[in-house]
């Protein structure tokens, strides 16, 4: 098994409260299905959409990040599948793509062996 | 834990009617934003965490916190509620004023005054019911416009407009003050009840839909009985008509989605739970020397809800009933319904003298039930052909595919040897 981060990207808005009740229960549903399946190693959190960002060896600090709400990112989870293409299958019952978002599946680098030795 | 159906769109009427107290009735904007920012801040905990044992109290907690974000990004609490404004000014008092408006006793009367405000006299009635099922029940105007067969831009303005009317009012309608509460008790009650019928014989298609507005109809009817002020025999009243009709609306469409009239409805379909409460809720209503229009509606209700057939219906009560009707509140469409009760009392040739009868039938030219109503009585005295032509006539005015696919039927029948009811009742 191999670990993932899935990236959530894009920020939901609904007109009415019951369709984002909708949405939420499918968010529910699809994260409790994964779960049940042994695929989720962590949840991860969701994030505020309003933060800093720093920059240059000055730490230039800025208001953002002012991505736009298509690519901002809502939150992150860590998965464990066998390879890359089970992550990716897994990613795609996302409630996130409804709402024109997307999920970025990246792949968590393996410490190497010899480096776990050698803190061991 | 899973999401009750709707708590959204309920717990949305409630935050916003709590929201306009702190913030003012001129502020609902800034109320409305604070609403969606509380959902969006729950509901995105809940999609990583799942659904946590009282959402109620999460999403009311979330929109304390996010009430207060909005008073400290801005400073000038004073032009908020004015009655408030002093406490929300102050870092000390603001956490503990807003606390208290969302107190469970606090948010019924927050709910209540909303309702009332919502039903400003300056506001017409359609407006009224609009503006209801947007701030109370969290229905966006395109499910308003959908639910109204409107059109979205219709509904958007009529929105806009009452809202502005609600924010020049300044001020929350009291409902501590008794007088002003029974002044205008009736509009909102009679807007309830055309909140309810738009559900119950509006012209939207999806059942779903108008199941809602009827639910949302009697939730905020249940409101309106559980204050002293409110609770009123005529609410009574209106609470059972409510009651006894909604018993009927599952068996009110077949599988197709067709419209069923009452005499083929299947009874044992009729929510008996519904009908129950409702004949309780009649008893309750009969306090008081007042017999208004909901009384009697509510009591022809519960004459076709304790029938176990056409045949075994008291017709005799119920044509007396509709009388009654209209001596209250005069109109073509219950001189129509009593004449279809006449017409079961002694037979189709008297029923269709009392549709003759009707004055101001020019009033229902549009209303597909009017000819078909006719279609019924010759169809019932055998003049297949008179009966024919007047359910084609009432085909070219059905609203929706529901009453298409009714009359579309009644059309065919009269086609048949023998009428289709007569045929499956072999």
């Amino acid at each position: 098994m191999s670990e993932f981060t899935f990236l959530f990207r894009g920020r939901d808005y609904f007109a009415s409260p019951e369709q984002r009740q909708k949405h939420t229960e499918k968010w529910v549903a699809w994260f409790k299905a994964l779960g049940d399946k042994g695929h989720i190693k962590d949840m991860g959190r969701p994030l505020e959409a309003a933060g800093k960002v720093v920059r240059g060896d000055k730490g230039n600090v800025q208001d953002g990040p002012y991505a736009e709400a298509k690519d901002l990112i809502g939150g992150y989870t860590l998965i464990e599948a066998a390879n890359l293409d089970e992550a990716v299958e897994l990613s795609k019952g996302c409630p996130i793509f409804d709402v024109g978002g997307a999920v970025e599946v990246r792949p968590v680098q393996a410490l190497n062996v010899q480096y776990q030795e050698l803190k061991a | 834990m899973e999401l009750s159906d709707h708590l959204f769109r309920r717990e949305a009427g409630r935050m916003i009617a709590a929201l306009t107290r702190i913030f003012g009735v001129h502020n609902l904007g800034l109320a409305e934003d604070v609403v969606q920012e509380a959902f969006c801040r729950a509901a995105e905990v809940w999609k990583f965490r799942g659904v946590p044992d009282n959402p109620s109290a999460w999403l009311m907690a979330t929109a304390k916190n996010c009430a207060l974000d909005a008073l400290r990004r801005q400073r000038t609490a004073r032009s908020y509620a004015p009655e408030l404004g002093r406490y929300l000014e102050s870092e000390w008092t603001r956490a503990s004023i807003i606390e208290e408006q969302f107190g469970a006793n606090a948010i019924r009367d927050d709910l209540l005054r909303m309702m009332f405000s919502c039903c400003h006299p300056r506001l017409a009635e359609e407006a009224q019911v609009a503006l209801i099922l947007h701030i109370l029940c969290g229905f966006s105007v395109g499910e308003i416009a959908g639910a109204f067969v409107s059109s979205r831009a219709a509904i958007e303005k009529r929105i806009t407009r009452a809202k502005a009317v609600l924010a020049q009012s300044k001020k929350l309608f009291d409902v501590a003050a008794a007088a002003e509460v029974a002044a205008r008790l009736p509009a909102v009650q009679r807007a309830l009840y055309l909140l309810f019928n738009e559900g119950y014989h509006g012209a939207c298609a999806e059942t779903a839909i108008r199941a809602e507005l009827c639910r949302e109809a009697m939730r905020l009817t249940a409101e309106l009985l559980a204050h002293p002020l409110g609770r009123t025999p005529a609410s009574y009243a209106l609470a059972a008509l409510m009651a006894l009709d909604a018993a009927r609306l599952q068996a009110r469409a077949d599988e197709a989605g067709a419209l069923l009239s009452l005499i083929d409805q299947d009874r044992t379909q009729w929510d008996q739970e519904l009908i129950g409460e409702g004949l309780k809720l009649l008893e309750l209503s009969a306090a008081g020397a007042d017999l208004t229009a909901y009384h009697v509606e509510a009591a022809i209700a519960a004459q076709h809800a304790r029938a176990a057939s056409v045949e075994e219906t008291d017709w005799a009560t119920i044509v007396e009933l509709y009388e009654t009707l209209s001596a209250i509140r005069p109109s073509p469409i219950v001189a129509l319904n009593r004449a279809i009760a006449i017409g079961q009392r002694d037979g189709p040739e008297r029923g269709l003298d009392a549709i003759a009868a009707i004055d101001g039938a020019d009033r229902l030219a549009a209303y597909p039930f009017y000819p078909a109503a006719r279609g019924e009585m010759e169809l019932a005295r055998g003049e297949k052909d008179a009966a024919a032509e007047h359910f084609r006539a009432a085909l070219a005015l059905a609203r929706n595919p529901s009453e298409r696919r009714f009359l579309q039927r009644r059309v065919e029948a009269c086609a048949s040897s023998l009428g289709e009811r007569e045929k499956s009742r072999g």
